[in-house]
């Protein structure tokens, strides 16, 4: 399998990061011989192996249906690049 | 009930077809606090307020999952006739949004919690089965506001978080009518088991839309399109009928239709292409490393299986059986669970077919007129029943009743006080009605001549006197048996 | 008193509680270190006001009974600090600071230390030389031109250049062990779900633990005993019993059975580091270790697994920095969308931008069964060659990495060749098992070695013991010179 550079974009799309047109070329480079390397599994037929879904071999552990959060504004917004006190606000969304 | 035949069909130039629906139900789960953290999911607090650092998606936060609402599902599920799976998986889907902090939603795709099941609906040509597909829980997500700011949307994570079930519908549906049908049925189902309250102006339930048309008795199905996020009932019925009839008009025209994601647009009642969504369409599921696999213990399901509540179709077969009512009253009466228990506690103090009907024809018309549910009736079970009975026992005519039960609705009032402070009490004692009516014939001496030569249609005129007489309290049975007496005689 | 900052922590904390120095004053004396250590460019923030108030507390109202009595601490910067900036050594984080304190740091101050600042390492933890970090590389203690390893280079090197009495990384592949195995100090990945993750930045979550990075095997199970433990809020946190791994070391290894997997010895691997692994045998064998030759036979699809497992959870774990709650957003986006993806160009360095994309490329429609499906398969079948050897023998012991500490910018232009590093660390990760690195000896330029003891899950105390022993009998010492002050 190799990458071509209108593959790489369309990834860079989905991730949503830009890419400099100056660096598809090295990114391009490097991912191929990433691929490369990785798809050595190829060698291995895994037709009859389960995938693993998480290495504890244990049940996920559930809490009570309690409201013991929340409440917190102040701290959720004290962060924000684009401060307003009651809202995160981003540029407008083009529906 | 008339049996009535289907007959939804669009008809284009070259014949009929057949429109093809399934839905996607997101129905909010009812839970204190929210799938993966513990803030509040009550409706309507201040922006932002009911938020935690993991609705939020700070980093190195963590979700647990709430029992509740995985009880929540699994009761939904047995509320469906449906296969609960004793292992599912929570997967993440990856999007990127302004109102999706974490960048993807942990929802569940290839394992579900609750596998297939059925929902029988009641249509006037008879029983319908549509099958279910499949519930997964997932987290909502939050709300963008792009009207409060010329150039900046604001964003709001209190639904954020909040636990969701996917119910999916197998593509079963056939017209709008059907389509209502079912989702009252969900709503009815799950408000019965307590897992969604089901409001719909608070967007407790919505519902994509999945739609595609084919010529009447084609078995292969036509492409589809999906209409996102359609919060009314009537607006999901104005939405396939608008987009059936383009879907006709493309193919009838040559065109191929696109399988997309489309909006309906209330305001211009149409539905138009999501353009925007379509390259984010790759949501690259993989299992969320931070969760591990639910595996429910058999013993959970036996448990909540017995302690379901009953559920409107079992309960309706029981109102035929125990109360005497046909199918249809039935129907009606359990269509809500407040509904129901509204009539049990007046059928248990009154006659239990009258009470029917007068639920059915005076309460349900008061309460619509004031768009009130039941549970906010002005008149309480108790005092409808002691209503119910005074008619049976005669003590009152239904057309006094229907004062009785305004002054009732105005006042809050038992109806007894009523008909005493008022005299509203029937006239039924013969002798005295018999005195009345004598007094009436014997003024009215050439009408009793002409309805005894054959002028029957007067009968109803001596009638007219009584009550006007009588304040319209004479008792109907009772004044009939003796006009007719004294009018041979 | 003589500066006691080159002691190890144990005999720090013996000097504490026998009132030979002050908290205060072993604060100032690593104030003072930091101070003339700056070309090591290994912290991103210190915290020594708040340190040195937290010291005279302690000494005004000693508590000796704790297990890090008055320790002064600096950690890796992906640990999120309550009112501390946290940066995760990113660009993207460069301006945040968490209103929460991570699970496993709160434990630490829970047990009598404070920090003291926040160590430098790879964004994001993406590194195996720590020049991946936006606020510059690291240097290691041992030579002015060498990379202290990675992710952990901060840790690692603040730990070597007595800038720390101990220290806490993450290990994801390797980002312990490796830069403890590079900077001569002991380094433990512990069993996959016994440290809490919660307010850790991060990276991979089925790979990611945090773990103690020593100067001894003592101070390990020490800071261990102080970090670890249950946490309701990690779903994948192990409910167990609290251990007292410092209480029960022992260096008694009579009658273990050590396995050697014939697999870690690699092509083109340095005669020092193979010559280094039948030192650490022999010193084995002769406390009374059996040896027992072992085979792990999907050891060399360790590697490709996890590249794409690591980066796979990696583009889902930072789809949240996006400029919208916290962190950097570029003043150049018009739209939603445009601010979205210039916030991240600019926000997140090169490495990290190429394993999103080789992350968000696994996963995507049609390639998630060639690749992360796949990859899923294999570490089932590396975790089963685990599964399968340790029913046989207590622990295995390899050499850490496949070289010594390698130069600045001498692999940056290679990543597969810097992926390589973690041959033998990351294994144990896709595995959840535990894995120390301790120091073994040095190579022929006279930088450090270290061998990895990889025990069953929950063994932490049994490889402790083990390195205990080892460490009694290596004879290394680990002599750095202070060049840099």
């Amino acid at each position: 399998m190799s990458l071509d550079k209108e593959k790489i974009k369309h990834v860079a799309k989905l991730a949503r990061i830009s890419v400099d047109e100056a660096k598809v070329e090295s990114l391009t480079k490097d991912l191929n011989s990433i691929f490369k390397f990785i798809e050595q599994l190829n060698e291995l037929n895994t037709d009859k192996v389960e995938p693993l879904t998480s290495i504890l071999n244990q049940s996920l552990r559930s809490r009570k249906d309690e409201i013991s959060d929340g409440k917190i504004r102040e701290k959720i917004l004290k962060n924000s690049p684009k401060e307003n006190e009651e809202f995160f606000v981003v540029p407008k969304v083009v529906e | 009930m008339s049996k009535e035949k289907f007959d939804y069909f669009i008809k284009g130039e070259k014949g009929k077809y057949e429109v093809v629906i399934g839905l996607e139900v997101h129905a909010q789960v009812l839970s204190k606090s929210k799938l993966f953290s513990g803030s509040s999911t009550k409706f309507g607090a201040d922006p932002n307020n009911q938020v935690s650092l993991i609705d939020s998606a700070f980093p190195g936060m963590l979700p647990v999952i709430n029992e509740e609402c995985v009880k929540q599902a699994v009761r939904t599920g047995l509320g469906l006739n449906a296969k609960i799976n004793n292992y599912s998986v929570f997967d993440r889907k990856n999007y990127f949004y302004a109102d999706l902090p974490q960048g993807y939603q942990i929802s569940q795709y290839k394992n579900p919690i609750v596998g297939e099941g059925k929902v029988l609906l009641d249509m006037p040509y008879g029983s319908k089965e549509i099958g279910i597909e499949r519930l997964h829980l997932e987290q909502d997500a939050g709300k963008s506001i792009h009207d409060m700011d010329p150039s900046n949307t604001y964003v709001d994570l209190n639904r954020s978080g909040i636990a969701l079930m996917e119910i999916v519908s197998k593509p079963d549906l056939r017209s709008p009518d059907e389509v209502n049908a079912y989702i009252k049925k969900l709503r009815s189902i799950m408000r019965y088991l307590g897992t969604c309250d089901g409001n719909m102006q608070e967007g407790s339930l919505r519902a994509d839309v999945n739609v595609s048309v084919r010529k009447e008795g084609d078995t292969n199905f036509g492409t589809r399109c999906e209409i996102k996020n359609v919060n009314s009932i009537k607006f999901m019925q104005m939405a396939i009928e608008y987009e059936a009839a383009r879907q006709v008009e493309l193919i009838e025209n040559g065109k191929k239709i696109d399988q997309e994601t489309r909006l309906f647009d209330t305001k211009k009642n149409e539905t138009r292409s999501m353009r925007s969504k379509e390259d984010a369409h790759d949501y690259r599921y993989f299992p969320d490393p931070d969760l591990l696999p639910l595996k429910l213990e058999q013993k959970l399901i036996d448990d909540l299986k017995k302690s379901l509540p009953e559920l409107p179709d079992k309960k309706k077969e029981r109102f035929v059986k125990e109360y005497g009512l046909n199918a249809y009253e039935s129907n009606v009466l359990v269509s809500e669970k407040e509904i129901s228990d509204y009539y049990e506690e007046v059928a248990k103090l009154s006659d239990k077919k009258l009470a029917a009907t007068w639920m059915m024809g005076d309460l349900f018309a008061m309460l619509n007129d004031r768009g009130l549910d039941i549970s906010k009736s002005p008149i309480s079970a108790k005092h409808f029943a002691e209503l119910v009975q005074a008619i049976k026992s005669g003590e009152i005519s239904g057309r006094i009743a229907k004062e009785v039960f305004e002054i009732m609705v105005e006042s809050g009032d038992n109806p007894k006080k009523i008909i005493e402070s008022k005299g509203m009490k029937q006239q039924s004692d013969p002798k005295e009605l018999e005195k009345m009516i004598n007094e009436i014939l014997s003024k009215n001496k050439d009408k009793v001549d002409q309805y005894k030569a054959g002028k029957e249609k007067l009968y109803g005129f001596f009638i007219g006197q009584v009550m006007k007489l009588s304040g319209g309290k004479a008792n109907p049975q009772l004044t009939n048996e003796i006009l007719k007496k004294l009018l041979k005689g | 008193m003589a500066d006691i900052t080159n002691q190890s922590l144990n005999e720090i904390i013996e000097n504490v509680k026998t009132k030979k120095i002050s908290s205060t004053e072993l604060t100032k004396a690593y104030v003072k270190n930091i101070e003339s250590a700056k070309k090591l460019n290994v912290f991103v923030t210190t915290t020594f006001d708040q340190a040195l108030d937290k010291a005279k507390q302690f000494d005004n109202k000693p508590n000796f009974d704790q297990l890090l009595p008055g320790m002064p601490l600096a950690v890796k910067d992906l640990f999120c600090t309550e009112n501390t900036k946290t940066t995760a050594g990113s660009n993207i984080l460069n301006n945040f600071i968490p209103s929460y304190e991570s699970t496993v740091t709160k434990n630490l101050w829970d047990h009598g230390s404070f920090l003291l600042g926040k160590l430098n390492c790879d964004e994001f933890a993406m590194g195996s030389s720590n020049e991946t970090s936006h606020f510059g590389n690291v240097i290691n203690p041992v030579g002015d031109q060498l990379v202290p390893g990675g992710s952990s280079g901060g840790s690692s090197s603040a730990l070597a250049a007595d800038l720390t009495p101990a220290t806490i990384g993450t290990d994801t592949g390797g980002s312990i062990r490796q830069p403890a195995s590079f900077t001569g100090t002991v380094g433990l990945k512990p069993t996959y779900g016994l440290c809490s993750r919660w307010g850790i930045v991060a990276f991979a979550s089925s790979l990611d633990q945090a773990g103690p990075m020593t100067k001894t095997i003592k101070d390990c199970a020490i800071m261990l005993e102080a970090m670890s433990g249950f946490d309701k809020k990690d779903s994948t946190s192990i409910n167990k019993k609290k251990e007292q791994y410092s209480k029960n070391l022992k260096d008694n290894i009579k009658g273990l059975k050590i396995g050697i997997p014939k697999e870690y010895r690699v092509d083109n691997m340095p005669k020092e580091v193979d010559e280094l692994w039948e030192k650490g045998k022999k010193i084995l064998k002769d406390l009374g270790a059996q040896l027992i030759d072992i085979s792990l036979p999907h050891t060399k699809y360790a590697l490709p697994t996890y590249y794409i497992v690591a980066p796979a959870e990696a583009s889902s774990n930072l789809a949240r920095y996006d400029g919208v709650r916290y962190g950097y957003r570029s003043k150049q986006g018009k739209d939603l969308i445009e601010m979205y993806e210039k916030t991240r160009s600019e926000g997140f360095g090169d490495e990290v931008k190429r394993r999103i994309l080789i992350g968000t490329y696994v996963l995507s429609s049609g390639y998630y069964d060639a690749y992360y499906l796949k990859a899923q398969k294999v570490r089932q079948l590396i975790k089963k060659d685990f599964d399968d050897s340790f029913k046989k023998i207590d622990a295995i012991l390899t050499p850490s990495t496949p070289s010594s500490a390698f130069k600045i910018g001498e692999k940056t232009n290679d990543p597969v060749s810097m992926y390589l590093n973690d041959i033998f660390t990351v294994p144990v990760n896709l595995a959840g098992l535990p894995a120390l690195s301790m120091p073994a000896g040095v190579d022929n330029k006279g930088h450090p070695l270290g061998l990895q003891l990889i025990g069953k899950a929950l063994d932490e105390q049994k490889i402790l013991n083990i390195g205990y022993a080892f460490e009694k009998n290596c004879g290394f010492k680990n002599e750095i010179k202070k060049w840099w002050s």
